[in-house]
């Protein structure tokens, strides 16, 4: 088993925050709407049609660029690559081939940089969808081309990456970097981060790469895991039983949980690359440049070394991890919240929910909780409802008297000084005065709003008896 | 003044009769739909005609003439070749494959001039996808010269040439990847107009070779040309190629006339292989005249013009090859749905669709674009593109414009260059040079050798529309030469 190095390479398409498609004006809002409802006659490649950059799309990709610390050359331009599919609408897809949008940077994941190749821009295509189960039994197909001219960065490592874990964190550092910086929403199950790992294996102390396999459909961090850990096993089978790898690309299966092969590379497709000739090559203003530059809020790795300062590595993992966590727990603590119990609080309580909260609730709720006003049960509860309604969760402990304090074991030490501190009324009903208890109940509620009344009186008759 | 009268005025004479009330649009519209019903049975310039289109436009130009708030071509009676999107208008860039297409959203261009007041007739006949040279790569029929319908009217836009020179139409619209709006300007007699890459929107024309394409003007004469090439120029935010240069400044100056012009003649152009000495004797003349009006000729040279052709002939086919990739029977045009599978139903499309010449041009530009082969033809020449632009920089530091035969030949009998690819290829060895260098050029009508029209082509620097207008201009006036309406028959 430890005979064998992994090494893998990672492309991920990601589609950039834009409000329309690479070159066209067609929104992309709502893309899973009904097929061929988000197209017009230029996503449709009709006759006589051009294409006009995104300028929204040039801007996350230079920002995602500068951000993985990536040169920008001076001069960069599209390309077709060509091929014929139904996807495809104009039969080529404009690409980035040898002068792309950005080139050589580097990602850190952990303890190691991950060398970044390029980062450059593009088009994705439309959807088949098949009536009967696979492509070559399908008795027909039907495209639908909602999707086809949305913006996406490919972004290309170098094959420096070791293990199904070590994958797995660079895209999630990868996501993290990019919502950081609000280049792209980066949601794996909606597609717009596309995680395609090239994996080979080889001996120990070999410099030469082995033969690789490119693997697809992969949607969440934990089927990338997996597909890795299944292919690498696979490969390693393979060539211990003195079988070749075949460089192909395979699916991953997320119901058999196996890769299946796809598509073989052994006759690679010749793209026929070349200019674009319907778009000038772009000149990116330095100044534009430097202005994304100076623009760039504080990066992941970079807060998360902050954080570690404040917090143990356990909380940083997930806070670090999530822009909007890491915000949340910042303007919380900015608002004077103890800094690790409203870490722990965010990593229970909102990371596995997602129901984001401002700072400064949260930082009022974690007061509530500290002063043992709610229980940890009450806090949850008033956390969600003040999500839902938007009310602060003071308002919201205030209306469901989630304060009150109804434990007699609690109450009986306030009811003791109640009684201690008021001689004559205790007297008083001690002899039969009935009404004197009201004065005993006034002072104990002006001592403990929060007590509940029912018990706090049952408590004072019992020790009045 | 008689209904065919009607049919041989300038934009300039018809307007000032549109605006004294002495003619309407409708009565310049009846008048050419006359003619074409007497004459375009023997010359086949058009494809299709487009009544709902002409009465609508013509209807509304006549109601803004007589609030006289007229646009500048109001009830103008306009030809469009096949290549350039009318919306609901059936186009077909001449080819069997996109039968019955109707595009949703008409081409900038057009659309310009349809707000200019511009009536449209019609859709004329051109070679397929635009490549050709005589008109008989069209996927429907020849297109014949109106002054010898035994010979072509050149190509591609032979249809938009032919209309405008037998009366057919006031005014067309062409396109020019490497001489297809100046070759059959010059065989039928016309004045035709190639602009700078850039100056005139190219959204809305079914590409050929994207880099090279041109949307330009036919015209009787070359004010006529001039002001429709200014109204449908500028900036447009559908081309990304477009510029952002006011489409006005084509104007500039172009009266002045030639006198103190340093006007180039390269010598690779004058003595070009296969100049018909009748061709000779005409630019000879024309030459004479240019200096009697004032202009000085000097001699230059474009050392790399032999390269220009294979040049062209291999950036024009790869650029074809990838945009006609789209005609795939998936969305529009002809479609071999009952094929077994998706490849054999990509075959059956494109091979039923296709003319012979468009499937080999797309065969010579995916061989020219292949792995291995790129860096020998593609790369190459777009290096010898470059050496082109060079010379025409160079030669532009000699003089103010380039002046030289459109054509080395007259129009050829039909089926003359059928059966011989290359030969037809030679017939844009004067106009493709501007195409790969991004030049505007014009050709204006400069007499007849053997009772056929010669074409004279002028050429200027990027964005010297004015210049070239202003070296035409000069030359029309000088030589009492105005394109005239071939009688037909």
């Amino acid at each position: 088993m430890s005979s064998w190095e992994v090494v893998i390479g990672m492309e991920v398409h990601v589609q950039p925050k834009t409000k329309s498609k690479m070159f066209c004006g067609c929104s992309i809002a709502g893309l899973n709407e009904p097929p061929n409802t988000h197209v017009c006659e230029i996503c449709l490649g009709m006759p006589g049609v051009l294409p006009v950059p995104n300028k929204a799309a040039v801007e996350a990709c230079i920002k995602t660029a500068l951000a993985l610390s990536c040169e920008i050359p001076q001069h960069t331009k599209f390309d077709r690559k060509n091929y014929m599919y139904p996807d495809l609408p104009k039969g080529y897809q404009i690409s980035q081939y040898d002068l792309p949008m950005s080139v050589n940077g580097y990602l850190e994941v952990g303890a190691s940089r991950v060398r970044i190749r390029r980062v450059h821009l593009e088009e994705d295509t439309g959807k088949l969808i098949h009536a009967g189960d696979k492509l070559h039994k399908a008795s027909e197909s039907y495209v639908d081309l909602n999707r086809a001219g949305v913006p996406l960065m490919e972004i290309v490592s170098e094959p420096d990456l070791r293990s199904a874990d070590q994958a797995r964190d660079y895209a999630m550092e990868l996501r993290a970097l990019l919502r950081a910086i609000g280049a792209s929403e980066a949601d794996m199950e909606k597609g717009q981060l596309r995680a395609e790992p090239n994996i080979s294996i080889r001996r120990v102390g070999s410099q030469e790469l082995g033969v690789k396999t490119e693997l697809k459909n992969i949607n969440s961090f934990r089927a990338l895991h997996r597909a890795i850990l299944y292919e690498v096993d696979r490969q390693q089978q393979a060539l211990e039983s003195g079988r070749a790898v075949v460089q192909e690309t395979r699916g991953w299966d997320e119901t058999e949980q196996r890769t299946f092969s796809q598509r073989s590379k052994e006759f690679a497709e010749d793209y026929r690359y070349f200019p674009e000739p319907d778009i000038p090559p772009l000149e990116l203003d330095r100044a534009w440049i430097e202005e994304l530059r100076r623009a760039l809020p504080e990066l992941p790795s970079v807060r998360r070394a902050r954080l570690l300062d404040q917090l143990p590595a356990a909380q940083v993992a997930v806070i670090g991890a999530d822009r909007d966590l890491a915000d949340l727990y910042e303007t919380a603590v900015a608002k004077g919240a103890p800094a690790l119990a409203t870490a722990n609080w965010i990593v229970n309580e909102v990371a596995p929910t997602g129901k984001l909260m401002s700072g400064e609730y949260l930082a009022e709720l974690i007061d509530l909780l500290q002063q043992g006003a709610v229980t940890r049960d009450q806090a949850r509860e008033v956390h969600l409802e003040s999500v839902e309604t938007g009310r602060t969760p003071a308002e919201i402990v205030a209306e469901h008297g989630y304060s009150q304090v109804s434990d007699p074991s609690e109450l009986r030490v306030l009811a003791e000084a109640v009684i201690d501190a008021n001689p004559k009324a205790a007297a008083d009903y001690r002899s039969g005065k009935k009404q004197a208890m009201q004065a005993l109940m006034a002072d104990l509620r002006k001592r403990a709003p929060q007590a509940n009344p029912k018990v706090a009186n049952e408590l004072l008759l019992k020790l009045l008896a | 003044m008689t209904s065919d009268d009607l049919t041989r005025l300038t934009i300039t004479e018809a307007s000032r009769l549109l605006r004294l009330g002495s003619i309407s649009s409708a009565d310049l519209v009846t008048a050419h739909v006359d003619r074409i019903e007497r004459l375009d049975k023997h010359v086949k310039a058009y494809l299709r005609f487009t009544p709902e289109l002409w009465e609508k436009q013509a209807e509304e130009a006549d109601r803004r003439i007589r609030q006289g708030d007229a646009p500048a071509l109001a009830g103008i009676p306009l030809a469009v070749k096949d290549v350039l999107c009318v919306r609901g208008v059936e186009t077909t860039a001449g080819s069997q494959i996109l039968r019955g297409f109707k595009p949703p959203y008409t081409g900038t261009a057009v659309g310009r001039l349809f707000e200019a007041g511009a009536v449209m007739l019609g859709v004329t006949n051109c070679d397929e996808f635009a490549m050709g040279s005589s008109t008989e790569n069209s996927g429907y029929f020849p297109t014949r010269n109106p002054w010898d319908l035994q010979r072509v009217p050149g190509g591609s836009s032979g249809g938009s040439a032919a209309a405008v020179a037998s009366g057919e139409a006031m005014i067309a619209l062409g396109t020019d990847t490497g001489g297809s709006i100046r070759q059959p300007a010059a065989l039928c007699g016309v004045v035709g107009m190639k602009p700078t890459y850039g100056r005139v929107s190219r959204y809305g024309l079914i590409a050929f070779a994207s880099s090279l394409d041109q949307i330009g003007p036919f015209a009787r004469s070359v004010d006529d040309a001039a002001i429709v090439l200014s109204l449908m120029s500028g900036l447009d935010p559908l081309d990304a190629t477009s510029s952002d240069r006011p489409g006005m400044e084509v104007l500039n100056n172009f009266g002045a006339g030639v006198k103190g012009m340093r006007l180039g003649v390269p010598r690779e152009y004058y003595d070009v292989k296969g100049i018909e000495p009748g061709v000779k004797d005409a630019i000879d003349a024309a030459l004479f005249i240019l200096r009697q009006a004032g202009a000085e000729i000097v001699d230059v040279s474009l050392p790399h013009t032999d390269y220009g052709l294979a040049a062209y002939y291999i950036i024009a086919p790869a650029e074809c090859s990838s945009n006609l990739a789209r005609f795939d029977g998936v969305r529009y045009g002809l479609s071999e749905i009952d094929a077994p599978n998706i490849t054999e139903e990509y075959l059956q499309t494109r091979r039923n669709g296709f003319g012979t010449e468009v499937r080999r041009r797309v065969m010579l530009g995916t061989y020219a674009l292949s792995s291995g082969y790129y860096d020998a033809y593609y790369l190459k020449a777009q290096k010898v593109r470059t050496l082109i632009k060079r010379d025409f920089d160079q030669a532009f530091q000699k003089c103010d414009a380039i002046v030289s035969a459109t054509s080395p030949t007259v129009a050829f009998p039909i089926g003359a260059k059928t059966q011989d690819p290359l030969s037809m290829y030679l017939c844009d060895v004067l106009t493709l040079g501007g195409n790969l260098a991004g030049l505007p050029g014009i050709s204006v009508p400069c007499g007849t050798a053997d009772g056929l029209p010669v074409g004279l082509q002028v050429l200027g620097p990027q964005w010297g529309e004015n210049v070239v207008l202003r070296v035409a201009r000069a030359y029309e006036e000088a030589s009492e030469m105005k394109a005239e309406v071939a009688g037909v028959v």
